[in-house]
């Protein structure tokens, strides 16, 4: 809708139904707020706990803004639907939990290869399988790097809280518009259920980016070239009369198929990386807390991150040198500052709500002389400040 | 050669000419399909800007998508349907057309058709039931008649066909009808109609595969298997006075329901009207 031009329409009914101010809400509901003032028109999903506060704040406020809510019969329509909706210029979003997320893998790599922006926010949930289907966890780490099949890269936020919700999720449109990419958003039911100060802003201070339409017919016919360089092809949106092919199959830049080239894959999912590789600046986000002098490092992420921190603070009053790195958009994972700062510590704590994922990914990071431990919790309760801070004092 | 075949037939001028020769089969079903739905549009003056066409995987998917000239979306297996929904609500002036197979729309995909059908979705499905999985090999489909021989039925298929057109009427669509190959001009007629019904419509195409089906069912020829739809057909009102078990093995053809239901994004957007009006966000600037 936004992308279509009509975006004084869309400031004017934000304005007038969202009052900046302070507002006492859930996590899911930061999430839908933050998405609709992304410029999100469109959201198809099927409802699954702990999400559904999302999808049912996107039903009640989207057909305001004069935006479309559908739920789907399944999450594998429901991500379908939101390619086939971004293809005609909607920016769409879905939420989901585990088992969803597990569903809507393939069209998560259909939307890779077919370079669609879409944000998809997975509601983490303990598992496997059912699991705790209402508590929170941090377990889908790795299921949102891997989750799809085939060589491919992700991007994939987790904010800290709701109000870090509201703004991550703006940033997340921002990115895949920016890059024509799915961007997943990973949160956990502890934050999504947790209501809590959200500080609506004016829409005015909002930054939103917009997708590359082509500037002409020459790079409308080529909808998955590479003409400006930074690996992002301009879109030619459905419905303009481009008669653009769009496939999951290897595709030359032309949009046609081609699966018998290997010269053809070869340099379309080498691009899809480059494209995420080279655009770093564009979505690499963290967070770090005394890190100048840590000799003991805490990283965490998504809802670990706030005990972690308190405990951190509490560390310092008892004068052990502790730091906190936290990585905001966890994939691609932001190695290259996570090896600095290794290089400068001699202990490094990995809290999560899991049995160790994001630690393997520290690990690739840090040297053999640094002593590198997980300090673990399943069973949907959230990771407390005096579980984190005793093992701090452990290696202190 | 090529110059040829682009002299000669007029509908060439809807087919994407880089994607030319289509891999289809000789003897295939789908070159029929692609035409019947070539001439629908082209009888019905439909500028190809203004369509959108969807599918999903195997061969009959290749029909339309890269095919046909338009916008054209080649999705994931059974998903089709999914997609095409989400083309629709964005492009509500658009007509957003699927083209894909029995196996596509009707096994892994059978749920978005019957909910789409349901939804009543302003969607126009060309339903290619070739009675078989025929791009990975000839293995059975839901749609495959009982008693078939296939690559994973050596001895006999034991399950009963899936009736499509049926289901999907029964599951509310605003439209359906089904023909074979063997009936091109009354397709050619219902894809017209199809595509001006608003509402869900489906038109299926019981479709030969001679490679696949045929050589295993004692019809290697493809006008061998036209001559058993010919044979076996039977049209609607006929059905309707003949018993399940004298039905078994038979083609039953015609439209099956054409009918007007509210319409899932006319219904949405008026929905969003009503909203607007509600919380008084319509019209001028009030200086907010």
């Amino acid at each position: 809708m936004i992308i279509r031009g009509d975006e004084p329409e869309q400031i004017r009914l934000i304005k007038k139904l969202y009052k900046p101010g302070n507002y006492f809400m859930q996590g899911n509901e930061a999430v839908a707020y933050g998405a609709i003032f992304a410029g999100c028109r469109f959201y198809a999903g099927y409802p699954i706990t702990p999400s559904s506060e999302i999808a049912e704040t996107m039903a009640r406020e989207l057909p305001k803004l004069g935006g479309y809510y559908l739920q789907m019969e399944d999450e594998i329509g429901s991500i379908a639907a939101m390619v086939g909706a971004s293809w005609t210029g909607l920016k769409v979003m879905t939420a989901t939990a585990g088992p969803g997320f597990s569903l809507m893998q393939e069209n998560l790599g259909y939307a890779v290869m077919t370079e669609t922006p879409l944000v998809l926010v997975d509601v983490q949930r303990s598992g496997p399988s059912t699991g705790q289907a209402t508590k929170g966890a941090q377990g889908d780490f790795f299921q949102a790097r891997w989750g799809t099949h085939g060589d491919h890269p992700i991007i994939a936020l987790s904010p800290t809280s709701g109000q870090d919700a509201f703004w991550e999720i703006i940033r997340a449109f921002n990115i895949a518009e920016r890059l024509r990419t799915p961007v997943v958003m990973l949160f956990d039911g502890v934050l999504a259920h947790t209501r809590e100060l959200v500080k609506i802003p004016d829409v005015e201070e909002v930054e939103i980016t917009y997708r590359k339409l082509p500037q002409n017919e020459e790079e409308a016919r080529l909808p998955f070239g590479d003409p400006h360089g930074d690996g992002v092809p301009p879109m030619p949106l459905f419905g303009h009369g481009y008669f653009t092919h769009v496939t999951g199959s290897t595709h030359k830049e032309n949009g046609l198929r081609d699966v018998y080239t290997p010269e053809v894959h070869d340099r379309l999912v080498r691009r899809l990386h480059r494209k995420i590789e080279q655009n770093r600046h564009v979505y690499e986000k963290y967070e770090e807390y005394f890190t100048d002098d840590a000799e003991i490092l805490v990283v965490s992420w998504g809802v670990t991150a706030r005990p972690a921190l308190g405990a951190v603070l509490k560390a310092r009053e008892e004068g052990i040198k502790a730091g906190l790195f936290v990585p905001k958009t966890v994939h691609p994972f932001p190695g290259e500052r996570m090896r600095a700062l290794g290089k400068k510590v001699r202990a490094v704590l990995v809290p999560e709500m899991n049995l160790g994922q994001m630690i393997l990914e520290v690990q690739r990071y840090v040297n053999d002389d640094v002593l590198l431990k997980g300090v673990n919790k399943i069973g949907g309760v959230p990771l407390t400040v005096n579980e984190i801070l005793r093992e701090i004092r452990g290696v202190a | 050669m090529a110059k040829e075949i682009y002299s000669r037939y007029p509908m060439v001028k809807y087919l994407r000419k880089e994607a030319l020769p289509t891999a289809l089969c000789p003897g295939c079903g789908g070159g029929t399909v692609l035409n019947a739905f070539a001439n629908a549009v082209d009888q019905l003056r439909i500028d190809p800007k203004d369509l959108v066409v969807v599918s999903g995987i195997g061969c009959s998917a290749w029909i339309a998508s890269p095919y046909f000239l338009a916008d054209t979306l080649h999705t994931t297996h059974g998903r089709a349907i999914a997609f095409a929904t989400g083309v629709k609500v964005g492009l509500p002036d658009k007509k957003v057309v699927v083209i894909s197979g029995d196996g596509d729309l009707a096994s892994i995909g059978g749920n978005h058709l019957i909910h789409a059908a349901r939804r009543n979705i302003d969607i126009t499905v060309i339903l290619v039931n070739n009675m078989i999985y025929g791009m990975t090999g000839g293995q059975v489909a839901p749609t495959t008649p009982f008693g078939a021989k296939t690559t994973t039925t050596p001895y006999r298929n034991i399950e009963h066909p899936l009736q499509i057109s049926e289901t999907v009427a029964a599951a509310g669509a605003s439209y359906v009808a089904r023909w074979t190959t063997a009936h091109v001009y009354q397709l050619i007629e219902s894809i017209k109609k199809a595509l001006q019904v608003k509402g869900f419509s489906l038109v299926e195409v019981v479709s030969q595969c001679p490679v696949q089906f045929g050589r295993r069912n004692r019809m290697k020829e493809p006008a061998e298997m036209l001559r058993w739809f010919l044979k076996n057909s039977v049209p609607i009102s006929k059905a309707k006075k003949m018993s399940p078990e004298e039905l078994e093995d038979k083609f039953v053809i015609g439209e099956f329901v054409n009918r007007e239901r509210p319409e899932f994004v006319s219904e949405l957007n008026k929905l969003i009207d009503e909203v607007q009006e509600h919380f008084g966000l319509k019209g001028e600037d009030d200086g907010v």
